[in-house]
C-alpha cells in the first residue's frame, strides 16, 4: 500500500501559492479548492493529503510528526526552532526581518533598548550577538504602534514593503535576515517515508531552480 | 510470578524485554540514586540534552540535581583505567525539559553503557543491542547511523571560524542545505569544498550502499580513518539480519566536544522523533580525567506511549452487568469462567457509560447471554 504523505499548508494567500506549485508538479488534490467545511483533504491515487493550519502553527504540527511535510517561513523557524528538517527553500513569500523605528532611535546606546515584538527569540538572539542590553516587549499585533506611543524604542518585525512604517514616520534601521518559504519535514517520517518524501522534493526543486540536484543556479 | 501480557502496558513489557536483552549479552544491572551533586552538570552543560536541571539543597547544604541524564554518573563513577570492560544497563527515571517544552518532564530511560577498551567488536555488539533493542519496541523500525570524525574532519579541512562552523554544524543536522550554500558563499569557502558539505548534507540511504558514495567525500585522513571504521562496522554486520534497518545519515550529529566517533538513533513507526540514541564518547571520558573508552546508547521509553495498540482501544475485555436477584454463586462461577482464558472481566449492576470494553454481558435467571460485541 502506497503511505500518505500528510502536508500542512499555512492559511492565507502563501498557502495557497504553494498549493498551486503542488498541483503544477503532481500533488493535486482537487477538493481543496472547493469552498467547504472539511478539514483534511485527500487524494489517494498520488498518495497525498493536505490540511490547512494557521502559519505559525506548521511547525509545531511537522515536529510532533502530525504532519510529514508542512511549509513554514523561515521567521517561524528562527522563533520556534524545532527539530525539523528543513530541506528546502521555496523562494516565495519573501519579506525581511528587520529593526525599525524612529529615525536616530538606535542612536542612545547608553540605555537599555526596548524592543517590541510579535518575535521575542529572533529578537534575543539577535541583540545577545551584539552583548546588547535589551528589554523585550511581547506583541501580538499592531507592532508598529509601539515606538510611536512610547512604548518601545523599536521593533523587530517583518517587513515586505515598507509602505505601513512609511506612512507612519518609520523606518528600517537595520536588517536581521531575509524570510522566504521553507519546506520543512518530520525527522521520522524522512526516514520511514523517503523515497516518496525525497521524489516529492526533488519534483520541487526542479520547479522551482530547475536543476535535480542542484542548489546551483 | 508469571505475568500475562495483556496486564503490562507496552512501555512497561518493552522495559523487560529490553533488560533480559542486555542481560542475555552479559550486561549488569546498575542501579543508582536519584540524586547527583549539580557541580557534575554544571562542567558538563553542553552534554545534556537540555540545560535545566531540577536542583535543591540537601541536608549538609550542598547544590543537589536531580538525574537529568544517566550517562554522566556512569561515566563519573567508572574507574580511571579499569582492567576489565565495563558492561553496564540501567533503567532509571531522568528529569528534563523536552524541546519545545518550559515544564520538566520525568523521563523513563533504559540504557546500555560499555567502558573499556572498546574494539570492533565490543562496537558491534553494542550497535546490534540497539538495532535489537528497536525491534523488541517494534516490528517497524530503522536506525541512522554516522560518524563524528567525518563531519568533523570536512568541518576542519573548510577552515571556518568557530561562529560559522557551529552554524553549518546546525544545518547538516538539519539537511538544510541551501543554508549550508549561503554560508558557505558569504565566508568564501572553496567551490570545491562547498560542494563537498552540500553533498554531505544530502547524504542519506542505506548503510552498506551509501558507503561508496560517501568515499567520494573524503578530504583528508581524518574523514578516510572515519570512513574505514564505517566500512568495518559495515562488513562484520552485514550477515546479520538486524543490519538491514540501517541507513548511513550524517544530519546525526552531536555535541563534538563529547562524541568523537560512531553515533547513531533509533526510530520506530508511530513515534516522531528518535527512541534511541546513542554513540560513542570517548571525548567525555578524556574530560572527566579517565584513560578509556565507552560506548552507549539510551532507550526513551515513555515515547513508547504514543503508539496506539490494540489494548488501549479497551479498557476491559468483558463487562458483566447482573440482577440484583442473581445468584451470587453463579455470578461468582461466571467471571471464574470468563477470567480463567485470560480475559480482563469487570463485573457491575449497571452498563458502565465510560467504560470502554469488547464485549458487553448480562447474567439473569435465564443465564449468561451477550448483549453486544465491539471490534
Amino acid at each position: 500500500m502506497k503511505q500518505m504523505i500528510r502536508v500542512a499548508l499555512p492559511k492565507g494567500r502563501l498557502g495557497e501559492s504553494v498549493y498551486k506549485l503542488f498541483d503544477e508538479i503532481g500533488y493535486g488534490c482537487p477538493e481543496i479548492l472547493e469552498n467547504s467545511r472539511k478539514l483534511i483533504f485527500e487524494n489517494e491515487e498520488k498518495g497525498v493529503c493536505y490540511f490547512w493550519v494557521k502559519p505559525s502553527d506548521v511547525a509545531i504540527y511537522v515536529e510532533h510528526g502530525a504532519a510529514d511535510v508542512g511549509i513554514a517561513g523561515l521567521d517561524i523557524l528562527l522563533e520556534q526552532e524545532p527539530d525539523v528538517f528543513e530541506l528546502l527553500d521555496l523562494g516565495l513569500g519573501k519579506c525581511r526581518m528587520v529593526v525599525a523605528g524612529k529615525k536616530g532611535a538606535l542612536s542612545g546606546t547608553g540605555k537599555t533598548l526596548r524592543v517590541a515584538t510579535k518575535f521575542p527569540n529572533i529578537a534575543k538572539n539577535y541583540y545577545t550577538e551584539q552583548s546588547r542590553e535589551i528589554e523585550i516587549i511581547k506583541l501580538n499585533g499592531s507592532i508598529e504602534l509601539a515606538p510611536i506611543v512610547h512604548l518601545s524604542d523599536v521593533i523587530v518585525d517583518i517587513v515586505e514593503t515598507g509602505k505601513t512604517l512609511k506612512e507612519n514616520e518609520l523606518e528600517v534601521l537595520e536588517e536581521i535576515t531575509g524570510i522566504s518559504a521553507r519546506m520543512i519535514v518530520n525527522k521520522a517520517s524522512f526516514r520511514f517515508k523517503t523515497q516518496q518524501i525525497e521524489e516529492m522534493c526533488d519534483r520541487m526543486r526542479i520547479r522551482i531552480i530547475g536543476d535535480k540536484n542542484g542548489y546551483y543556479q | 510470578m508469571n505475568i500475562s501480557d495483556s496486564t503490562l502496558k507496552r512501555e512497561e513489557r518493552a522495559i523487560y524485554d529490553l533488560r533480559k536483552l542486555y542481560e542475555q549479552y552479559g550486561y549488569k544491572k546498575y542501579k543508582m540514586s536519584k540524586f547527583e551533586e549539580y557541580d557534575l552538570y554544571l562542567e558538563n552543560k553542553s552534554f545534556l540534552p537540555s540545560q535545566q536541571v531540577i536542583t535543591f539543597t540537601d541536608l549538609s547544604g550542598k547544590l543537589m540535581a536531580l538525574k537529568p541524564d544517566v550517562t554522566l554518573s556512569i561515566a563519573k563513577n567508572a574507574p580511571s583505567s579499569p582492567k576489565e570492560p565495563e558492561k553496564l544497563y540501567y533503567n532509571e527515571n531522568v528529569y528534563r525539559t523536552p524541546h519545545g517544552s518550559n515544564e520538566y518532564k520525568e523521563i523513563m530511560q533504559v540504557g546500555l553503557e560499555c567502558i573499556g577498551d572498546i574494539d570492533l567488536y565490543t562496537q558491534c555488539e553494542v550497535v546490534l543491542l540497539a538495532c535489537k533493542s528497536l525491534q523488541t519496541l517494534s516490528e517497524d523500525s530503522l536506525m541512522v547511523v554516522s560518524h563524528m570524525g567525518f563531519v568533523s574532519g570536512l568541518l576542519e579541512s573548510c577552515g571556518l571560524s568557530r561562529s560559522v562552523e557551529e552554524k553549518v554544524l546546525k544545518c547538516i543536522g538539519h539537511k538544510n542545505a541551501h543554508e549550508v550554500l549561503r554560508l558557505c558563499e558569504a565566508t568564501g569557502v572553496s567551490v570545491e569544498m562547498r560542494d563537498t558539505l552540500v553533498a554531505l548534507t544530502s547524504l542519506y540511504g542505506n548503510f552498506g550502499e551509501t558507503l561508496g558514495r560517501a568515499e567520494e567525500l573524503v578530504k583528508n585522513e581524518k574523514m578516510s580513518d572515519s570512513l574505514k571504521a564505517l566500512r568495518e562496522l559495515a562488513g562484520v554486520l552485514a550477515s546479520e539480519p538486524e543490519s538491514e534497518c540501517m541507513k548511513l545519515d550524517f544530519s546525526v550529529i552531536n555535541d563534538l566536544s563529547y562524541y568523537n566517533g560512531l553515533i547513531f538513533q533509533g526510530f520506530i513507526g508511530g513515534v516522531p522523533s528518535a527512541i534511541l540514541a546513542g554513540g560513542r564518547y570517548d571525548n567525555l571520558m578524556e574530560k572527566l580525567d579517565k584513560k578509556t573508552q565507552a560506548i552507549g546508547f539510551a532507550v526513551y521509553a515513555d515515547q513508547l506511549e504514543r503508539c496506539d495498540t490494540e489494548l488501549d482501544r479497551f479498557d476491559v475485555d468483558v463487562l458483566l452487568t447482573y440482577e440484583t436477584d442473581v445468584d451470587t454463586a453463579k455470578l461468582t462461577a461466571a467471571v471464574k469462567m470468563l477470567t480463567a482464558n485470560g480475559r480482563r472481566v469487570r463485573v457491575q449492576k449497571t452498563i458502565s457509560e465510560k467504560l470502554r470494553y469488547k464485549q458487553l454481558l448480562r447474567l439473569s435467571d435465564g443465564g449468561l447471554e451477550i448483549l453486544e460485541t465491539n471490534d
